[in-house]
């Protein structure tokens, strides 16, 4: 019996005004996966996630979550579904403390019912932030805001997680904590996509992968089969 | 020594006028610190308070401030229907849209005010608002000093409300990072309309104690809307303390400036010191 896809983007095209973002994109995620977009800046990576977040609708093409097919939906009604994103650059909100940060992350009137059980969640994994949940989010650190938008994309209480560009201006030993505590979100039963351009990093913590290259997918597989690919092994790796 | 005394008159007029166009300013300041829109029917807007007001008072003998009461509720949903059917429609257009829907809106008002009104000026004449009272050196009209008052209540009560409510932060996170709040769940649409309904109630405020302070016609509104664009760039957008600050500012120089150069030199001293200050600091002394 197959498992049952939690995701399913099927050959979707989107533009911004007259130029072409994403050619003929698919991509399926099944329930409890952790897997990585790869590629470098401008191949579309953060385009996908848009889409799939509802920011931009694709002009060709569908998206599915569950079974339902939410190409056409406004965003907060995505989130309703349960599909988060953490946005590239952290995006806190600067002038809101990091408790407000979280509590405006369970905005939406499902999650705001369990509100009080996430935010415990979010300071179990991420402890700084308790400790600093009266500080203005401007006032923290590069490291801590990340950890803030993860605590926060975790209070809409998703069943999909889209990060985008987690480990940007971080230092190594700082993400790997934070790819660690990932492994544990998706042991609580999240599931997780992520875009990256550390391919090394990528195919280390994810499940399979999608490489992109200017707006289309190139390769896709388990990591342990990408890893092996030639093509991969030249272009990324230098071998 | 005599000078501070003379002077004391005009620094309490000053400030308790600055609390009327603080008010008056807040709404605009409001709207464009969440929505990115200037709104330039304002002034008219607020004028439609002052209406509002006179109707309560000459057709039905309320009280203007008591009249608030069934005001506020009556502007808060034209704000949310302007908002929700005019402006939202507008801004995906382009922010020219929204300016030039602004402008259509502020010739209909003035119109239709000119329609029912006529041309001739109007106050809110109560009984109280002709007295003065004095406190030592000072000698200052009531009116004034319930301007000031409301002033105070209103903005504790805006701040309040952003800061306790849902509905409140949703509003200051839109104002921060638009795309994000879109990924909070934030329905930004609904979030907008409630901003501008707010922005109407304090418009109906702002319009019945500017009606118990001045007389206006249909045309008034324009002049107070670029008194709250001066007190909105002064102290910076989208910022509450600021917008008090600078509607301190502008009537201290208006009421300073009237007592040194006199009355006709009053407005133009106040402008030349906005553009002192903007000159000074260019994101206003609050502006972020």
């Amino acid at each position: 019996m197959p498992e049952e896809t939690l995701l399913k983007v099927s050959h979707i095209d989107v533009f911004h005004g007259s130029f072409q973002a994403l050619w003929d994109v698919s991509l399926e995620i099944k329930p409890a996966e952790i897997v990585a977009i790869i590629g470098a800046n401008g191949s579309g990576k953060s385009t996908l996630l848009d889409a799939i977040s509802g920011l931009v609708h694709p002009a060709k093409g569908s998206i599915e979550f569950e079974g339902k097919n939410i190409s056409a939906l406004e965003p907060f009604r995505i989130v309703d579904l349960g599909i988060s994103q953490v946005p590239e650059g952290r995006m806190v909100f600067p002038d809101l403390t990091v408790l407000e940060n979280l509590v405006i992350g369970s905005y939406n009137r499902k999650a705001r019912s369990k509100r009080e059980q996430n935010l415990q969640r979010a300071y179990q994994l991420f402890p700084v932030l308790k400790e600093r949940k009266n500080q203005l989010a401007k006032t923290l650190s590069g490291g801590e805001q990340q950890m803030l938008a993860l605590g926060r994309g975790l209070m809409s209480d998703p069943k999909l997680i889209l990060i985008d560009e987690m480990s940007l201006g971080l230092a190594p030993i700082l993400v790997n904590e934070i790819y660690r505590t990932l492994r544990e979100i998706r042991d609580q039963g999240i599931t997780i996509l992520f875009v990256e351009q550390n391919v090394r990093r990528s195919l280390t913590e994810a499940d399979r992968a999608y490489i992109m290259e200017v707006g289309r997918v190139v390769l896709s597989g388990d990591v342990a089969k990408l890893r092996e690919e030639e093509k991969v092994k030249k272009a990324y790796f230098g071998t | 020594m005599t000078l501070l005394n003379e002077l004391a008159t005009p620094i309490v007029m000053g400030l308790m006028l600055g609390g009327l166009y603080a008010v008056i300013a807040l709404g605009l300041s409001l709207v464009f610190g969440v929505i990115k829109e200037i709104n330039i029917a304002h002034g008219d807007l607020v004028i439609l308070g002052s209406y509002f007001g006179y109707v309560a008072m000459t057709v039905f003998g309320i009280d203007p401030i008591l009249s608030l009461i069934i005001g506020m509720p009556i502007l808060f949903g034209i704000g949310f229907v302007i908002q929700k059917y005019l402006f939202n429609r507008a801004f995906k257009i382009s922010m020219d849209a929204t300016l030039i829907i602004a402008f259509g809106l502020s010739l209909i008002l003035q119109n239709t005010y000119q329609l029912i009104w006529t041309p001739m000026a109007r106050g809110l004449t109560t009984s109280y608002a002709l007295e003065s009272f004095s406190a030592g050196p000072v000698h200052v009209p009531l009116v004034y000093l319930l301007d000031f008052l409301a002033a105070i209540a209103v903005m504790l009560f805006l701040h309040l409300f952003l800061k306790r409510t849902y509905l409140g932060r949703a509003i200051r996170a839109a104002a921060q990072n638009r795309k994000t709040a879109h990924l909070m769940g934030i329905n930004t649409d609904r979030v907008y309309a409630y901003t501008f309904a707010i922005s109407m109630a304090l418009a109906a405020v702002a319009g019945v104690f500017l009606g118990l302070t001045f007389s206006f016609t249909p045309i008034s509104g324009m002049s107070f809307l670029i008194i709250a664009l001066g007190v909105v760039v002064l102290g910076g957008m989208g910022s509450i303390v600021g917008t008090f600050v600078g509607g301190i500012t502008f009537g201290l120089a208006q009421t300073l400036g009237g007592y040194f150069f006199g009355v006709a030199a009053q407005m133009l001293v106040a402008y030349v010191m906005v553009l002192v200050v903007l000159a000074v600091i260019p994101r206003g002394i609050f502006g972020r």
